[in-house]
């Protein structure tokens, strides 16, 4: 079979099959905790001062934030001179649910649960969301030789002990029921013949704790959460954004203005308790980095909770996954997951060498395969300088077949451009994958707008300052289903007074109060990739 | 500048560079994609697309984000099939045959004709795990199945009716649920937790500062 790679490239794979050998005997070196931080300092895009702006108006005022988000933080609400009646709503449920992907499903599974009469609002389809993406697995501390206690450390330390203790605990407390949830409502983990859960490392656990479905396991528990969504007659109205926040006059969560995506029709939807379950936003493209996200993922959560009065946390922190693809151009920015790392595959430069161990955290990492680049130890592609995942290790290691058996979605992406990554290595660089910070909560999941839960990706302070692997389907499944328990519960409790869109008014008073002069409007809702002539 | 080619996108004449995806190519002629598009990668289903190269009877399914143009390719993107979803409550349900005579009855009505297979945006043997499901072997029609995206070309070509990727979906789950053993250390370890048997452990981490843990955190053994 022949590649697509250059002569250059295939030059340099002999050098690094030259080393393979060698390096099977050896793991490379960890970091020192003080070489972690200098890297990070130096290379990691957090600390590109220029790419982030100030926050002047609202909660984090005074606060940075990556420039793309401040802009739309302080942009045009889009029920700008609108002449809305809220008093005759299209929808009024107990709890509305915004966000049609892992957390929101959970959520409304709950709710529902609860007895709460439910809704999902999203817009794109139930299951379009960075969930359905999610491959490597997810963490819970469910062996004999771990712990919460030991989950947490691993937890904290990953976030560089920035975390929200509460929201750990919670985390790795409720991991095994979680993924005991899951595997109740028939998701097909990867077991041995004794039943035992097959899991093994991410990068910065101590324990081997992740937990999969093969390199599908983001997808496999969407595809049985939209059909238990399903199951319970939830009603899901696709295709239909939530563009505005609706509150009540005494400053509850009452509801939101909603958008169908395609007839432009505009729609009242009242609620007693809201959540916002609206994931990333990978797609605002910070600092010009491709991304491994869905479609949708564009903030839209954080622009209707900052504008409604809720504060955000860590909003200047974001994950760029160390292996996203650097060639070829098809898949550039697509996701290359750490579990090809956690079955062996080494970084290695353009002379074979492996500059750094596999399995730092995803920043080091990141960070690491940066400055490798930086140094012009790349290699060199049509596309980009990238760096070797050495994949052919994975079978040499662990017997033929096993890479085809365990990372099928990975084989199959490569395979559609004729790229065998059983039998060569293959070109990553890092790519723009996740948000770690997001709205503020609290530990029963309610931002600081009273009624207005959060969940997911959208939710700050889980993974401090960054996250681990296969702690973001662990935090959705756990978050998410919080969140429904909590709204399911707080709902019949709740008596709505008039609603009102005054605070968008008054965000918007107190951004003209400020200087800001912009003709954009918010939230995103989607990026626009046509062709710019 | 990449070599040109054209293509027809519903029909209609666009000349785009031949390294685009399909999706790309729509988006390079100038759509704003709403329907047809969703993690962008092979993963969610909703770019289901059916094409043909000119002059040649050859259907191809495909997903869109995954598939690279090719000169005189046809397109028709189908963002959305009519699948049949049948509501049932898995705590109720059984891995039994009759379930799936009950709620999938249509697979019986299979006519062995293979479009499905043909048609699959995975490659997968869509029949073979089709027959498994009419055999009540659903641990087998899982693994077969286990890469589905869901998109329903396969189905869009069935003469039978048949909406594959919802059998499928209830074979995973009833395997999942009840076939598979159960993971006695997993369900040992929810009860532990509910139990307590952590609740020391956790308050006496969660008190230590912020250096007693870099201490820990940085010292801790890492399971070979």
């Amino acid at each position: 079979m022949s590649f697509p790679y250059t002569e250059e490239m295939m030059e340099s794979i002999k050098k690094v099959e030259a080393t393979r050998a060698a390096r099977m005997a050896t793991e490379p070196r960890r970091m020192t905790a003080e070489e972690k931080d200098a890297l990070l300092e130096k290379y990691h895009p957090d600390y590109n001062l220029d790419s982030f702006a100030e926050i002047i108006v609202g909660p984090n005022k005074g606060q940075k934030a990556p420039k793309e988000l401040v802009e739309l933080l302080q942009a045009n609400s889009r029920v700008k001179g609108m002449d809305l009646d809220l008093t005759n709503p299209d929808y009024d449920v107990d709890v509305l649910v915004i966000g049609g992907g892992g957390a929101g499903s959970s959520a409304a599974i709950e709710a529902n649960e609860a007895g709460a009469n439910v809704m999902i609002v999203t817009k794109l389809r139930i299951g379009d969301a960075n969930t359905m993406m999610a491959e490597g697995g997810i963490q819970a501390a469910d062996k004999e030789n771990d712990s919460p206690a030991q989950h947490y450390l691993d937890v904290m330390g990953g976030g560089h002990f920035a975390n929200v203790p509460e929201l750990v605990k919670k985390l790795v407390c409720d991991g095994p029921s979680a993924v005991n949830w899951l595997n109740k409502l028939g998701v097909l983990f990867d077991k041995d013949e004794n039943g035992n859960m097959i899991t093994t490392h991410g990068g910065g656990t101590s324990r081997k704790r992740m937990h999969a479905a093969a390199d599908y396991s983001g997808a496999e528990i969407m595809r049985v959460l939209r059909d238990e969504v399903q199951n319970r007659n939830i009603p899901v109205v696709d295709f239909t954004a939530a563009i505005e926040l609706i509150k009540d006059t005494e400053g509850k969560a009452a509801g939101a203005v909603l958008q169908n995506m395609e007839t432009g029709e505009i729609l009242i939807a009242r609620a007693k308790c809201v959540v916002i379950a609206t994931g990333g936003a990978g797609r605002l493209h910070y600092q010009g980095f491709p991304t491994s996200n869905h479609y949708g993922a564009t903030a839209d959560g954080l622009v209707l909770a900052y504008r409604a009065g809720a504060s955000l946390l860590y909003q200047d922190t974001l994950q760029y996954h160390p292996t996203g693809v650097a060639f070829p151009s098809q898949i550039y920015g697509a996701l290359v997951t750490e579990k090809v790392r956690s079955m062996g595959a080494m970084f290695c430069n353009a002379e074979g060498e492996a500059f750094m161990h596999p399995l730092e955290t995803r920043d080091v990492a990141a960070s690491g395969v940066i400055r490798e680049v930086a140094r012009g130890n790349g290699v060199h592609t049509p596309l980009r300088d990238g760096i070797w995942l050495d994949t052919p290790m994975i079978d040499a290691i662990h017997g033929e077949g096993t890479l085809e058996k365990r990372l099928p979605g990975m084989l199959r992406m490569y395979m559609r451009y004729d790229i065998d990554m059983r039998k060569v290595p293959i070109v990553i660089y890092p790519t723009l994958h996740y948000q770690n910070g997001g709205i503020h909560i609290t530990e029963d999941g309610m931002s600081d707008i009273e009624n207005l839960y959060v969940a997911g990706e959208a939710v700050g302070g889980i993974h401090g300052r960054n996250r681990l692997m296969g702690n973001s389907l662990l935090d959705i499944i756990v978050f998410g289903r919080n969140a429904g328990q909590q709204a399911g519960k707080k709902c019949k409790e709740v008596t709505l007074a008039e609603p009102t869109l005054s605070h968008v008014d008054s965000f918007a008073a107190e951004c003209a109060e400020a200087g800001i002069k912009t003709d954009v409007v918010s939230p995103k809702v989607l990026p626009d990739y046509r062709r710019q002539k | 500048m990449d070599e040109m080619i054209n293509v027809y996108l519903y029909g209609k004449k666009y000349s785009v560079p031949a390294s685009l995806t399909i999706m790309e190519a729509f988006e390079y002629s100038g759509y704003q994609l709403v329907r047809g598009c969703g993690c962008r990668n092979g993963f969610c289903g909703a770019c289901a697309t059916i094409y043909r190269i000119k002059g040649e009877n050859t259907l191809h399914g495909c997903l869109a984000c995954s598939t690279k143009v090719e000169k005189d390719m046809c397109v028709a993107s189908l963002p959305f099939f009519p699948l049949e979803k049948k509501i049932y409550t898995i705590e109720e349900i059984k891995p039994t045959q009759e379930i799936m005579m009950q709620l999938y009855p249509e697979i019986y009505a299979c006519i062995g004709c293979n479009a499905c297979t043909k048609a699959c945006t995975q490659q997968l043997n869509v029949m073979q795990y089709i027959a498994y499901a009419q055999r009540a072997e659903y641990e087998k029609c899982a693994e077969e199945s286990f890469d589905c995206v869901m998109c329903g070309v396969c189905s869009s070509r069935c003469p039978a009716g048949i909406s594959h990727p919802q059998v499928a979906l209830l074979a995973r789950r009833l395997t999942g649920k009840y076939i598979k053993p159960e993971a006695k250390h997993l369900t040992q370890r929810v009860g532990e937790i509910a139990d307590g048997a952590f609740d020391g452990a956790m308050a006496d981490i969660m008190g230590k500062s912020v250096d007693e843990l870099k201490e820990m955190y940085n010292t801790r053994v890492i399971e070979k």
